[in-house]
């Protein structure tokens, strides 16, 4: 806790009301961003990472709603906010890049006005050439080649990666404190996803700004992320330094996440998966929601949920088995 | 290191380039794939442009009456012969097309306003305000047109002349089926990353409707407003057939075929002049309705 972070979530519900039940997408979430470092949130496709993040936004829409829990940025409780204090600080002091650049920008508005838009809302009216100078800066930064040019350009006439550069542009045109970026490179090939990655670590470290990343991708946690949260059927199931996550691995699923990935050097016949799919959210298991799939369950973890220990120096972990894990090695 | 790659976005980026097609291309395409759609647009331009002229083009008076040469053929004096009052048809024809477009092109252009409001309106919010529209919708849908407007111009026609009531009338009816399509756009739209991002940096619920949504609606509402153009005139010239639209001695083609039915059997271009020329002027806009939807829809489209 303390000051030192710049958005704290506590125990995060969010749920969907949808004619055929109770989703709970988001179940007791507690994540913590810290000042001007890079945070991951990592995890399966619907395991509630991007419902976590739209909740931060208050994106969350009809059927879906935050249940309870607090969302604090910098202090602020952002959660029981009105509509229009919401707006005001969504843009300006935290922003969010989305994972599909191919459909995150409107194809009929010129790229430069929909960045300018930023602008609009939150400085009021200034004139269209300023705006068009301001614009062209965030360009430069954020590495779009001849900004003068693209600013008159339509989505469509532009690559992926520029795309999603000026999807980050957007975002950092009002200098938010909080980035929150959603799967910002899945759509992108590899060269340009290590060019986004690179950028967005610059721009956090000249800028003082915060990110939560978040991704399925444990090459991109390994690239920059001081520190990584995991997440499984709507709960943080591990949290640590990254260095800590990858060399102290605690949490079966977590252990299954990083075998999971295609190596060169392995068995070129098999890939290793976790058996088994991500639970139906609208019927949590029991206990913990992992133990249909985890290797090493047993009774205690289909009856109990297990809590958050402390398995290493910043590494906590929600498992039955934890300590006796790391104790192991 | 970071030069080439930069290097290399600028050059794959300008090969992008290259497959922009401009909206000067896209006309030009559209008289390539369509030339029937481009010969329905010169159409509609030379009758308005008659339109706006009619008082300087037309060789008579719009009632000016000449009872020793009445119900007479086509001659060079007069193009399309005279009426039983001796009045120049095709003189009655020129002033008879004003009525005809401003009918046929304001009227839907107040309905389609009317409609992208509600429809944005019921759409976007969805629940019980999309819900209380969409059902006056039904209603107005499920009403014939024709019927509606008679109804309209009976009551309103107390208080003003007969081109302002057939003129709000058409008006007030067309905006459902409009409404119906905006909100079906809207509905799909509302759900797309890039209104989510737009929410995401603060704007506001109205601007995101009118900037990122409407225009993504255009293409379709372009195509329904050439459509609903014809349907206008054709119903101007219903009500005025039947007695209750255009009143004498001012000129409307619907009118003018009232008129004439007596003398069909004997002085057939009496009717035929007007009739025709309702008919081009109808079928020109549907084909150029048509050749749009070819043109603007991204999905008919090739390459």
């Amino acid at each position: 806790m303390g000051s030192g972070n710049i958005l704290e979530i506590r125990d995060l519900h969010t749920s969907f009301f949808t004619d055929s039940g109770v989703v709970h997408a988001v179940n007791g979430v507690d994540l913590d961003v810290p000042k001007g470092k890079i945070t991951g949130l990592v995890g399966e496709s619907g395991c509630g990472k991007s419902i976590t993040a739209k909740s931060v936004m208050g994106l969350v829409r009809y059927p879906g709603r935050i249940e309870s829990g607090s969302i604090r940025l910098d202090g602020q409780e952002l959660t029981g906010l009105k509509e229009k204090e919401l707006r005001k600080l969504c843009g300006q002091e935290v922003s969010m890049i989305f994972q599909e650049p191919m459909t995150s920008l409107n194809p009929v508005l010129k790229v430069g006005r929909q960045v300018a838009e930023a602008l609009r809302v939150h400085r009021g009216a200034t004139s269209k050439a300023e705006e068009k100078q301001e614009v062209i800066r965030i360009f430069e930064k954020v590495g779009i080649p001849e900004p003068e040019q693209r600013f008159t350009a339509y989505p469509h006439e532009l690559s992926g990666g520029l795309r999603q550069r000026v999807m980050i542009a957007m975002a950092m045109i009002m200098n938010p404190k909080l980035l929150i970026a959603d799967e910002p490179t899945t759509a992108l090939d590899v060269t340009v996803e290590a060019q986004i990655l690179r950028l967005m670590k610059n721009l956090c470290g000249e800028n003082g700004m915060s990110v939560l990343i978040i991704t399925h991708n444990m090459g991109v946690v390994a690239e920059i992320c001081d520190e990584v949260y995991v997440m499984y059927a709507g709960r943080i199931v591990e949290k640590a330094p990254v260095f800590s996550l990858f060399d102290e691995t605690a949490h079966p699923y977590t252990k299954g996440l990083l075998a999971s990935i295609p190596r060169i050097s392995g068995n070129p016949e098999y890939l290793s998966t976790i058996p088994g799919v991500v639970p139906n959210m609208k019927y949590l298991p029991t206990g913990c929601a992992f133990h249909n799939r985890c290797p090493l369950a047993s009774e205690k973890c289909v009856r109990e949920v297990p809590e958050m220990v402390e398995t290493g120096e910043g590494h906590f972990c929600r498992c039955h088995l934890a300590k006796a894990q790391t104790a192991r090695g | 290191m970071s030069k080439p790659l930069d290097q290399n976005i600028k050059e794959n980026h300008s090969a992008d380039l290259g497959d922009y097609i401009g909206p000067l291309q896209k006309v030009k395409s559209m008289c390539r794939r369509n030339p029937l759609a481009a010969v329905s647009a010169c159409v509609i331009l030379a009758v308005i442009i008659l339109a706006v002229l009619a008082p300087v083009i037309a060789p008579y008076g719009e009632a000016q009456q000449d009872l020793l040469n009445r119900l007479k053929g086509p001659s060079a004096a007069h193009l399309f012969g005279t009426d039983e009052l001796g009045r120049d048809v095709f003189s009655r024809i020129l002033y008879g097309s004003r009525v005809s477009l401003i009918i046929g092109i304001f009227p839907p252009l107040i309905s389609l306003v009317i409609g992208i409001i509600l429809g944005l309106t019921a759409g976007y919010f969805g629940g019980w305000i999309d819900y209380l529209i969409m059902r006056i919708a039904d209603v107005m849908l499920s009403f014939p047109s024709l019927l509606l407007s008679m109804a309209l111009m009976y009551t309103l026609g107390r208080y003003a002349n007969s081109i302002v009531c057939i003129f709000t009338a058409l008006s007030l009816v067309g905006w459902a089926s409009v409404a119906r399509v905006v909100r079906s756009h809207t509905l799909s739209l509302k759900e797309t990353e890039y209104v989510e991002a737009a929410r995401s940096i603060g704007v506001r619920p109205a601007k995101i409707m009118l900037r990122h949504i409407m225009p993504n609606c255009i293409p379709s509402l372009i195509v329904l407003y050439t459509l609903n153009v014809p349907s206008c005139i054709l119903s101007e010239s219903t009500l005025s057939f039947l007695g209750i639209g255009v009143q004498p001695p001012a000129a409307s083609w619907g009118l003018m075929v009232n008129q004439a039915k007596q003398f069909l059997f004997t002085m057939p271009w009496l009717a035929l002049a007007p009739s025709l020329t309702i008919m081009i002027i109808v079928l020109a806009f549907n084909f150029l309705g048509d050749g749009l939807r070819d043109t603007l829809d991204p999905y008919l489209q090739k390459g």
